[in-house]
């Protein structure tokens, strides 16, 4: 049996708020915050990125897991963020842990859903028997174009999964997938900002693709929604995952400890695998979770996990993502995220 | 070895030299006093220079100077020690002179700052510091002293007003020195109101980027007392020595092993201690510097001073004047040259040639330069009868 | 940018591996060939928790021009666990607000980059001990 050994999580410590934004662009920040069911989001600081963020994490999950991280031997990080178009983060990711130089990896990219496939991989790598443990990473601190809708809500954050065959803190039970070529939102080489389909993101993307996954798990494994006690959706902003959980029979108890969007943003390739790692946070021994990514592009990963009892053990033994978001955090106006977030144009 | 005595000095006024070169200046320095001594005579010659190489392109000044000094195939040295560079140079030449290789050894220190960017200067500054585990971690030289202000604050009590009064009477005594980059008074007002360049040292807490070159001519005192153009000035003492170049690395972050141990040696080697030493010229790169200076240099107890400041011991009515020439806070401090500039303070004021700034019955001096946060440091005793 | 110098440096700065020596216990950050106290040339490998506490610090106004978009931000020399003392940037705080004796953890964070172009520098960074 398979399943996630240790987890752990990096959000940066800065926000900046809905109507900080919307004051520079001269928009409705009550009907942003509305439409979007968001507050605020993370902001990474300028020494912050992707793979800062990432190996934070994966220290996080290295202290609930437990192991030795020369026995580490795949590193996949997933992102649309890479500091490097080639050069990858997993190599940094792995120095940094300690896990070189019998370690395979290469970085991913599938808009958000980047960080689920590294976590399919790396979860399958360990149950054909070629690796002893492998690590996941969705990270991300994407920009969203100024005066644009994602500027709202495209945030920072990481969120990695040791996984290995014992010591399990959740069991992996089944996945699935649903994946086409769906153009709702990409970017190309050199463009500094993606592009979006706009109303096209919604029903041809983020909903025809999860609720295909969530329908393709559910029939192969002959499970209902109400046999979950928690489920999390890919949360681009704090409406889509409600509407979706409804839609496909789901209740605000299941989703509520996974649903992170309204205060941290949309983290892209963080964004489900952060929502996992905060329902870790609180479940109980033996309870069901439904894990749905999104990626535009597009697809949809689905994990049915079940919690263990070493869960409770080692839980405390690294930052909760709860506290990472409510606790300790600093808000910062549009000049200062202008600045964090390089719009400003300086001398070479 | 033989006894050792400067018979010239020769510096210009100091600054932002638009129109001079490096080499212009060093060579300046050097025409005024050959023109000082009464000779014409120069066996070999030492350049200190901390930093030609990031500050002008340019190294190998151990050919370039002796050539625009139309002396082109004398010996020549460069040594580096960051800012103890010049003091180093004046040993340097001491050493040519005292074993015999010499009769005439010039000493000559020179830094041009000015032909780069402020970004960079403070890029060849902190080289002085450990490239990889200091300044890669963003910190520069008012931050490595300010640290050391903050902890001699939380020690001994020194407080703000203290340390601005390093800077006013520095600057005090800078108005009577013609040489001085920065010759206007000040008030503590002005020190402590001036911007915060790293906490707690303010922008007047630190000396500033100057042009400017000094040098020094040695020779025996056998050979002196023949030229007898001044009264004889002899170096009777020096001492250098070295510690870890990494605040980091140094047990107790107010002990400066380089200063104190330095000081030791020169001290014993001219049979003198401090009790004896008239006035010294003192590193005050930072005013915090003067005050754990003179601490190290036992002129006063740990601690104090900041005290001995603001009650005047060191001006130059007090007891123990420090920093006569206004010190590097009013002076300036092209790096490489500080210590050979020091060495022409101490030199003037024991001829009683000093005018408005002078100090009575000048007759043993100390100088004390040291490298970056006191990585290293060089003390010479002077005397004259 | 010195690719080679950045490269060697990566132990140092990602792992905090140090040299803890044979004979007096003495721990170099970074690994040297000479113990500074004791003068032997054997040593043990160890990496350093970066736990730690702020010994004295100040915060930099006037930085060089990689580093402006932090200022101000604060230095400090850190007294780790192990006992060596290290100085690193202070981050994640308001550097007004540090004191003397504040327990610090490291974490890894972006250093610099040599413009739009060149290689990106990482390395430990210190920022409250604070559960987060």
């Amino acid at each position: 049996m398979v399943g996630i050994v240790g987890y752990g999580t990096q959000i940066p410590r800065y926000r900046i708020r809905v109507e900080e934004i919307a004051k520079i662009w001269g928009a409705d920040a009550p009907s942003y915050k509305k439409g979007l069911n968001l507050l605020e989001k993370s902001v990474p600081a300028p020494d912050e990125d992707c793979a800062t963020l990432s190996v934070n994490a994966a220290r996080n999950a290295l202290l609930r897991a437990n192991i030795n991280a020369e026995e580490i031997g795949a590193v996949y990080v997933g992102s649309e963020s890479h500091p490097y178009a080639v050069k990858p983060t997993g190599t940094i990711v792995s120095e940094a842990i300690g896990a070189c130089p019998y370690v395979h990896t290469a970085d991913l990219e599938f808009a958000c859903k980047a960080g689920t496939e590294a976590m399919f991989i790396a979860l399958h790598l360990v149950k054909s028997g070629v690796v002893k443990y492998a690590l996941a990473i969705g990270a991300d601190t994407s920009q969203g174009a100024p005066g644009d809708a994602l500027e709202y809500s495209a945030s920072a954050g990481a969120a990695a999964f040791i996984m290995g065959e014992n010591n399990l803190v959740a069991r992996l039970l089944e996945t699935d997938c649903y994946m086409t070529d769906t153009p709702d939102f990409w970017r190309r080489e050199h463009a500094y900002y993606p592009e979006h389909g706009g109303r096209f993101t919604g029903l041809p993307a983020y909903v025809k693709h999860t609720s295909g996954a969530v329908n393709a798990i559910l029939k192969k494994t002959a499970l209902k929604p109400e046999d979950f006690d928690y489920v999390i959706f890919h949360q681009p902003n704090g409406k889509f995952p409600i509407q979706i959980a409804l839609k496909l029979g789901f209740n605000e108890a299941q989703y509520k400890h996974g649903l992170l969007t309204p205060t941290l943003g949309n983290t892209y390739s963080g964004s489900s695998p952060l929502g996992l790692a905060a329902t870790l946070d609180q479940a109980r021994p033996n309870e069901k979770i439904l894990l749905v990514s999104y990626g535009s592009g597009a697809g949809s990963d689905a994990f049915i996990f079940e919690t263990t009892d070493r869960l409770i053990d080692v839980r405390d033994q690294a930052p909760l993502v709860r506290k990472q978001l409510d606790e300790y955090i600093e808000y910062i106006e549009y000049g200062t995220y202008a600045k964090f977030r390089r719009k400003i144009v300086k001398p070479e | 070895m033989r006894d050792v005595a400067i018979i010239g000095i020769g510096m210009m006024k100091w600054g932002e030299l638009w129109e001079k070169s490096l080499r212009d200046i060093a060579v300046e320095a050097a025409i005024n006093c050959i023109e000082d001594s009464g000779t014409n005579r120069v066996d070999s010659l030492t350049i200190g220079c901390m930093s030609s190489g990031v500050f002008n392109g340019q190294e190998h000044l151990a050919s370039l100077i002796p050539d625009y000094l139309g002396k082109k195939n004398i010996p020549a040295t460069r040594v580096e020690s960051a800012c103890a560079s010049g003091g180093l140079a004046v040993r340097t030449a001491f050493l040519e002179v005292a074993s015999g290789m010499s009769d005439y050894s010039l000493a000559i220190g020179v830094e041009k700052m000015t032909d780069i960017s402020g970004s960079m200067a403070t890029y060849a500054l902190a080289t002085a510091a450990d490239q990889d585990y200091e300044a890669f971690h963003g910190v520069n030289f008012p931050g490595l002293y300010a640290m050391i202000a903050r902890l001699h604050m939380e020690r001994y009590g020194t407080t703000r007003d203290q340390l601005s009064e390093v800077a006013v009477k520095n600057h005090r005594n800078g108005a009577l020195n013609p040489y001085a980059q920065f010759p206007q008074t000040i008030t503590r007002e002005i020190v402590a109101n001036s911007v915060m360049v790293a906490d707690p040292l303010r922008l007047f807490d630190c000396s500033p980027i100057t042009d400017g070159a000094a040098a020094v001519l040695l020779t025996t005192v056998e050979e002196a007392k023949k030229i007898k153009k001044h009264p004889l000035v002899t170096i009777s003492g020096i001492g250098l020595a070295s510690d870890t170049i990494a605040l980091c690395n140094r047990k107790d972050l107010l002990k400066f092993s380089a200063i104190e141990l330095s000081t030791q040696v020169a001290l014993k080697m001219a049979g003198k201690k401090i009790s004896n030493i008239d006035f010294a010229e003192v590193h005050d790169c930072f005013t915090i510097a003067e005050i754990f200076v003179i601490e190290a240099l036992g002129i006063v107890k740990p601690g104090q001073g900041g005290p001995a400041t603001i009650d005047g011991l060191t001006s130059l009515e007090g007891s123990f004047p420090v920093n006569p020439s206004g010190g590097l806070k009013s002076k300036g401090h092209p790096v490489g040259a500080t210590g050979v500039a020091q060495i022409y303070e101490a030199v003037s004021q024991l001829r009683g040639n000093s005018e408005k700034r002078q100090i009575k019955n000048a007759k043993t001096a100390l100088t004390q330069n040291m490298g970056g946060s006191g990585g290293s440091c060089v003390v010479h005793i002077l005397e004259t009868k | 940018m010195e690719v080679p110098k950045h490269w060697r440096e990566i132990p140092q700065r990602y792992r905090m591996e140090a040299g803890k020596c044979k004979e007096c216990n003495y721990i170099s950050f970074p690994k040297r060939l000479i113990c500074p106290e004791c003068g032997s040339q054997s040593f043990d490998p160890i990496n350093l928790s970066g736990k730690g506490k702020l010994v004295t610090h100040t915060i930099i106004r006037t930085p060089h021009k990689d580093f402006t978009d932090l200022a101000p931000y604060a230095v400090g020399l850190v007294e780790l666990e192990e006992g060596n003392t290290i100085m690193g940037q202070i981050t994640d705080c308001d550097p007004q607000s540090l004191k003397s004796g504040d327990r610090l953890k490291s974490k890894f964070r972006r250093m610099n980059e040599e413009g739009k172009t060149g290689m990106i520098l990482y390395s430990y960074k210190f920022v409250p001990d604070n559960g987060v």
